[in-house]
Formats: C-alpha cells, sequence, structure tokens
C-alpha cells in the first residue's frame, strides 16, 4: 500500500478551544474535566483535545466523525484557517501555529490547496479563471498559469468548459472545478473538506473513484473529511476516526472494520456490508502444489494425491497460469501413456484480480466447486481461494473479537 | 414656582466651533473653495460648449448603448421637452452639480466604506456619524456652508456631499460584508494577502451592491442639489426658487418636471449599468 513511509505532516498534541479564555478551557481539560463541563463552567468549546498524527507522504487519509467531531476543526487547523490553541503541526521542518502571517501565507501557497464542501468556486470568475486562482495569487505569469489550469480542467473531464462561469454548471462539474483549482495549484498537500457531501449519491461514488485514479496517478498526499464511513472505507489508505474532539482509532479500512477499537466504531461500522469491502486478496491462500504444463501425468498424479488434491493448476516456470487439471483427466493421461498433462488440462475454472470484491465470488464457485484462481496483472498465479475461505473472513469480520487471519495463516487452515 | 432649569447653551457652542473652524481654516476652505469652483466651471462650460442637439445625441446614445433604446428614446423626448421649455441651460447647471458631487462623495464614500466592512470597530463608530448625516433635516447643512465657502455652487456641492454620502458608504460595507465566508476562506486557504483577498474576491463580488449605494447617492445629490438653490446655486433649483417667490406655480411645476426627467434618466442609466454589471 504505502511502500514510501516519510512523513509530510507531523500533528502533536493539538488542541483547539473555541472562546474568550482558551487557556482556561486547557487547564480545566488537564485537570480532567469532559468537554460538557468546560462548556458549562467557562462557556469555552473544547473543538479539538490531544490529537496526534502523521500524514504520510502520498496517502490517501481520511478523518471521518459525526457532525461535531471537530473534523472540519482539524483539517483548518492544518492551514491555520483556525488557529489552533496549543499543539505542533510540523510539515516539511516547520511549525505552522508558530510562522508570522508572512510565513504563512508563504506555507500556505506552497503546502495547501483545499477543496471545500460547497465548492467555494468564485461567481464572477469563469472556470478557467477559477482554476487559475492559485497560482494568480502566487504570482505565476499569465501564459503559464492559463497553461497549467487547462491542464488541470483535462484532468477533471472539464475541457471545453473554460469559459462557462460556475453558475451554468451542474453539482458535480462544479467540485471538478474545485479539484482543477486545487491540482492547478500543485501544493503539496490536498485537503479535501467534505468535498462530496453535497453531491448526489452516484456521481458522489463518480468522484470517489476519480479521486483515487488521481490520487494513484500523481501519489498526492491527501487529508480527506467525511461524515459518511462508506465513503472512508471505499477511498482511504488509513482512517483517523474521530469523536468529540478526540482520535478514537487510527488505522487502515481493513483495521476499522476487523479491530474496532471501542463500541463507539463498532456501532459506526455495523452498518457496512463486510463483503464490499474485503476482496479476494484477503480470503487468498498460497497454492500448496502446482503442476508444469511439461510434467508428466504420474508425477502430477502423486503431487495431487501428496497434498490431497483432486484438481490442479498448471503454470509455467515463471508461474503464468496455462490451466487447471483435474484428477480424472490426469488418470486418463496416464492410462493413456501421454508425455505431458498438456493435452488433458481444462480452461474450465474461474480466475479473479485481486481486488476483486468478496461477495461476487460467490457466483464463481461452480458445482465441482474448485478453488477460484488469484492471478495479477501478467496473469501469474498469486493464489487460491476456496469456497470455505470466503464464509470464513466474512463470519470473522462480522465477529471483531476474532483475530485477523492474514494470507498465510489462512492457507494452513483451508482444505 | 416653576423652577428655572438653564437650557444647555448647543447652539451656541456649535457656532462658536464653527467660528473656530472657519478662522483658523480659511485657508483650506478657500484652496477648497478655489478647486471645486474651477472643477464646476470646466465641466459646466464643455456641456454647454456642445449645442443643444449634440449633448442630447450623446445622451442618447448612452442610453441606448448602457441600456436600451427604449431608455434612448425615452431620454430623447425628456430632453427634447426641457430644451423646448427654455431650462436646458439650468438642467446642464443641475447636472454638472450633481455629477461633481456624487463624484466627491464616491471617492470619499468608497475607502471609508471598504474600511468600515473590514474593521468592526471602524464601522461601530462610523455607522451613528452616518444615523448622524442622514436624519439631520438637509437644509441645516446649509447653513454652515456658506461662512465656510460662502454663498453659491460651492457651498451647495459641500453640503450635497455630506447629505449624499451615507448610502455610498453604508452599501459598500454591506456588499463586503455580504461577500459569502466560504469565498474569503478559499482566498485564504490560497494564500491570497488581504490586498488581494480585496481585489479579486471582496470588491467584485460586492460591485452590485456598491453600484446600488451610488445609485441612492446620486438621487440624494439631485435632491439636495435643488434644495441648495437657497444658497444661491444655480440650476433647476433656483427657478424652482424664483417661481416660489414670485408666485409663479407654472413656472414651479417646468422646472420641477425638468427634476423629474434628469432624475429619472440617472436612475434608469446606473440601475442598467448595475444589471449589466451583474449578468
Amino acid at each position: 500500500m504505502n511502500e514510501n513511509r516519510n512523513v509530510k505532516i507531523r500533528v502533536r498534541n493539538l488542541s483547539k478551544v473555541f472562546g474568550s479564555h482558551p487557556k482556561k478551557g486547557l487547564e480545566l481539560r488537564d485537570q480532567g474535566l469532559t468537554r460538557a463541563e468546560i462548556h458549562d463552567k467557562t462557556g469555552q468549546t473544547l473543538g479539538l483535545s490531544h490529537i496526534d498524527f502523521d500524514v504520510y507522504e502520498g496517502e490517501l487519509l481520511v478523518i471521518m466523525g459525526l457532525s461535531g467531531s471537530g473534523k472540519s476543526t482539524l483539517i483548518r487547523c492544518l492551514n491555520r484557517l483556525i488557529e489552533p490553541t496549543e499543539g505542533e503541526i510540523i510539515i516539511d521542518d516547520e511549525d505552522i501555529p508558530k510562522l508570522d502571517d508572512k510565513a504563512l501565507l508563504e506555507c500556505r501557497r506552497r503546502h495547501f490547496s483545499m477543496v471545500f464542501q460547497n465548492f467555494a468556486l468564485f461567481p464572477h470568475r469563469t472556470v478557467q479563471q477559477n482554476a487559475e486562482f492559485g497560482l494568480e495569487i502566487r504570482g505565476v505569469d499569465k501564459a503559464e498559469r492559463a497553461e497549467i489550469a487547462r491542464k488541470a480542467l483535462k484532468q477533471v473531464g472539464l475541457d471545453g468548459w473554460e469559459d462557462s462561469y460556475p453558475n451554468q454548471l451542474s453539482g458535480g462539474m462544479q467540485q471538478r472545478v474545485g479539484l482543477a483549482r486545487a491540482l492547478a495549484n500543485d501544493a503539496t498537500v490536498l485537503l479535501m473538506d467534505e468535498a462530496f457531501s453535497a453531491l448526489d449519491p452516484l456521481i458522489r461514488g463518480d468522484m470517489q473513484q476519480e479521486l483515487q485514479e488521481l490520487q494513484s496517478r500523481m501519489q498526492k498526499t491527501t487529508v480527506f473529511i467525511t461524515h459518511d464511513l462508506d465513503e472512508a472505507l471505499n477511498i482511504a489508505d488509513r482512517i483517523i476516526l474521530l469523536k468529540d474532539g478526540e482520535i478514537v482509532q487510527i488505522g487502515t479500512p481493513e483495521q476499522i472494520l476487523t479491530h474496532p477499537a471501542d463500541d463507539y466504531v463498532k456501532r459506526f461500522v455495523e452498518g457496512v456490508d463486510m463483503s464490499k469491502i474485503l476482496t479476494a486478496e484477503h480470503a487468498m491462500r498460497k497454492v500448496r502444489a502446482i503442476a508444469r504444463e511439461d510434467d508428466g501425468p504420474r508425477t502430477t498424479l502423486r503431487k495431487m494425491s501428496e497434498n490431497n488434491l483432486d484438481s490442479i493448476y498448471v503454470t509455467r516456470r515463471d508461474r503464468t497460469l496455462q490451466g487447471l487439471l483435474e484428477v480424472d483427466a490426469a488418470e486418463r493421461a496416464a492410462k493413456q501413456g501421454a508425455d505431458t498433462i498438456r493435452e488433458f488440462m481444462t480452461q474450465d475454472f474461474r480466475k479473479v484480480g485481486p481486488q476483486e470484491p468478496l461477495h461476487n465470488l460467490f457466483a464463481m464457485f461452480s458445482e465441482k466447486g474448485f478453488p477460484i484462481a488469484v492471478v495479477d496483472d501478467s496473469e501469474r498465479l498469486l493464489g487460491v481461494v476456496v469456497k470455505g475461505a470466503v464464509l470464513d473472513q466474512l463470519a470473522q469480520a462480522a465477529d471483531p473479537e476474532a483475530t485477523v487471519t492474514d494470507t498465510d495463516t489462512a492457507a494452513a487452515g483451508g482444505a | 414656582m416653576a423652577i428655572e432649569i438653564p437650557s444647555i447653551p448647543l447652539g451656541d457652542w456649535i457656532e462658536g466651533g464653527l467660528e473656530w473652524l472657519t478662522s483658523e481654516y480659511s485657508i483650506v476652505t478657500r484652496a477648497i473653495s478655489r478647486v471645486t469652483q474651477t472643477g464646476i466651471d470646466g465641466l459646466n462650460d464643455a456641456l454647454m460648449w456642445l449645442p443643444e442637439w449634440g449633448l442630447l445625441a450623446i445622451i442618447v446614445g448612452l442610453c441606448w448603448w448602457v441600456a436600451n433604446l427604449r431608455l434612448g428614446i425615452g431620454a430623447a423626448a425628456g430632453l427634447a421637452l426641457i430644451w423646448n421649455l427654455g431650462l436646458w441651460e439650468p438642467m446642464i447647471e443641475t447636472l454638472t452639480l450633481v455629477v461633481i458631487a456624487t463624484l466627491v462623495a464616491v471617492v470619499i464614500a468608497l475607502p471609508v466604506g471598504i474600511a468600515a466592512a473590514l474593521s468592526e470597530r471602524l464601522y461601530r463608530m462610523i455607522m451613528p456619524v452616518l444615523d448622524f448625516m442622514q436624519t439631520m433635516p438637509a437644509f441645516v447643512y446649509l447653513i454652515p456652508a456658506i461662512p465656510f465657502f460662502g454663498i453659491g455652487s460651492v457651498s451647495a456641492i459641500f453640503a450635497t456631499v455630506i447629505f449624499s454620502m451615507p448610502p455610498a458608504i453604508r452599501f459598500t460595507t454591506l456588499g463586503i460584508r455580504q461577500v459569502p465566508g466560504e469565498l474569503i476562506e478559499a482566498a485564504d486557504a490560497y494564500g491570497a494577502t488581504r490586498r488581494q483577498k480585496l481585489f479579486k474576491v471582496q470588491l467584485p463580488l460586492s460591485l452590485p451592491t456598491v453600484m446600488a449605494g451610488i445609485n441612492q447617492t446620486i438621487m440624494l445629490a439631485l435632491s439636495m442639489v435643488v434644495i441648495a438653490a437657497m444658497i444661491g446655486a444655480d440650476g433647476l433649483g433656483s427657478e424652482v426658487w424664483r417661481a416660489i417667490q414670485r408666485l409663479r406655480p407654472g413656472d414651479g411645476f417646468e422646472a420641477g418636471i425638468a427634476v423629474v426627467i434628469l432624475a429619472m434618466l440617472l436612475d434608469r442609466l446606473t440601475q442598467s449599468l448595475r444589471k449589466q454589471r451583474k449578468s
């Protein structure tokens, strides 16, 4: 997932108190008072408290929480649209809360592009001029910024709309403009504040997919805020769950699903359809034995009986999948005295990529119950999925008490 | 027995203050007076130098270009009537006063309005002053204008600027404050300086509202310029004033109708300017 684990933004002990006497609020918190008690006593609202996390270079980090959880405050503290009360936010060795006004402007220009929930496009500017905004602010010259903005608009599929005004566009298209404005700016971090929440579900799904594609292509460090767990699970490399201004859990989508940190997360997770989240990779196990196509039938039969298999996948030396050999076909080959098993393979089996959602796999198991082959892009055999493993995975996911089963241990337990 | 409460000599204080201002700053007031008078004469001469039909054609063309043919036709009819009534020269004099007073008012009002929009403290200081300026009966401004600038057009401009400026300030402030917070946030997020934010986001977006304020200023200026005839301002107002003194209602209404025509023309013209900006 993230081979590159350089930390881009390091957030330590970040807190935010809204009100006239923020320090007082922090004092009371340190004395152990709850959010509600602090508010009752002093009128100060504890927005964020003791937030620690890292954003890795190139990852898509989703901050998730319900309204009032502090997620909007958190994303705005990163670029100081909201002033943090205490804590460190280090980006490339700069501590953002300590920057003076001029350095802050410079930091925002270099590091942050932002996409907003209600698009926040400038109605008096054309699509093109909106996309150019960040560059214009930085003083990039006219011809250059026009070129960059055109490219960004093309990237989000808006070529041909340059001279329209935002109010002539649909919601989905407006948010594409918002995205183009952010991409054109080429800042090091993309901040997305509930960027897709105002869109209708179909458009939203499309945008999520496009964001993922863009993100995997450009490896842009992205912090994405949402209140929607499905959205978070769909796009995130990692998720931070926020509740009442505090982090409840940080983890990959699978970790959040299979190991909810507490009842709050568990309740959240209960609404999610597991089979859509888990993929073939999760249920896959290593192949215990494979045959080569120039193996003789007797060798192959021995392999199968040693491993207690009634069918075996046949590959080349580089593990490129060639076919499947059933035990009765192998016996037939042996009887006929064939030199190799090449002529006796069948193509009557199913193969899928590692990212295939588990729920698609149910329908694929044939009557004979051959394991499904999992292959990579160049048809190399990565592993197999047997019917029992799929059910196993789903059962485990539904029961968070169970331990995570990675591919290796699953392989040991299978048929 | 009635208790005698001595009345506060508020009027004396104000008079004392004004007298002091007049004597201390006579150099300033005289300089202002000279510059303004030159401006008035220059514009007036320029407008009068054109033949009536020439200026009429220019105004009609402007109406057609900025708004539509209908306003052009209306302008032609209205101006032709004024010409026919023999009120062309006073109309030009009034127009000159309105244009100059509006220019001065807008030049002062825009920066003040912007500053009040951006600073909460200034906003709180300025709003009561504006209330004062607007609700004080317009005639009262005429009185101190005379010791400052003498009888005539400059005093008229002075009183008119004070009377007509508040809406331009108010609408400018309102327009800038109405810019949605998320757009300000967007500008901030991309690292805009205060100046960039003002010129690239706040001012362009508040322009329709600012234009509405300027329209109001023009209307108020026109009404004040007419009243200023009482302190010797030339124009349609002095025609009305003369008609009152001679008890000639016919002449009074003729001049009054000319004022109405001029008002409608200025109003429609600035309004369509505003709409054009909006679309």
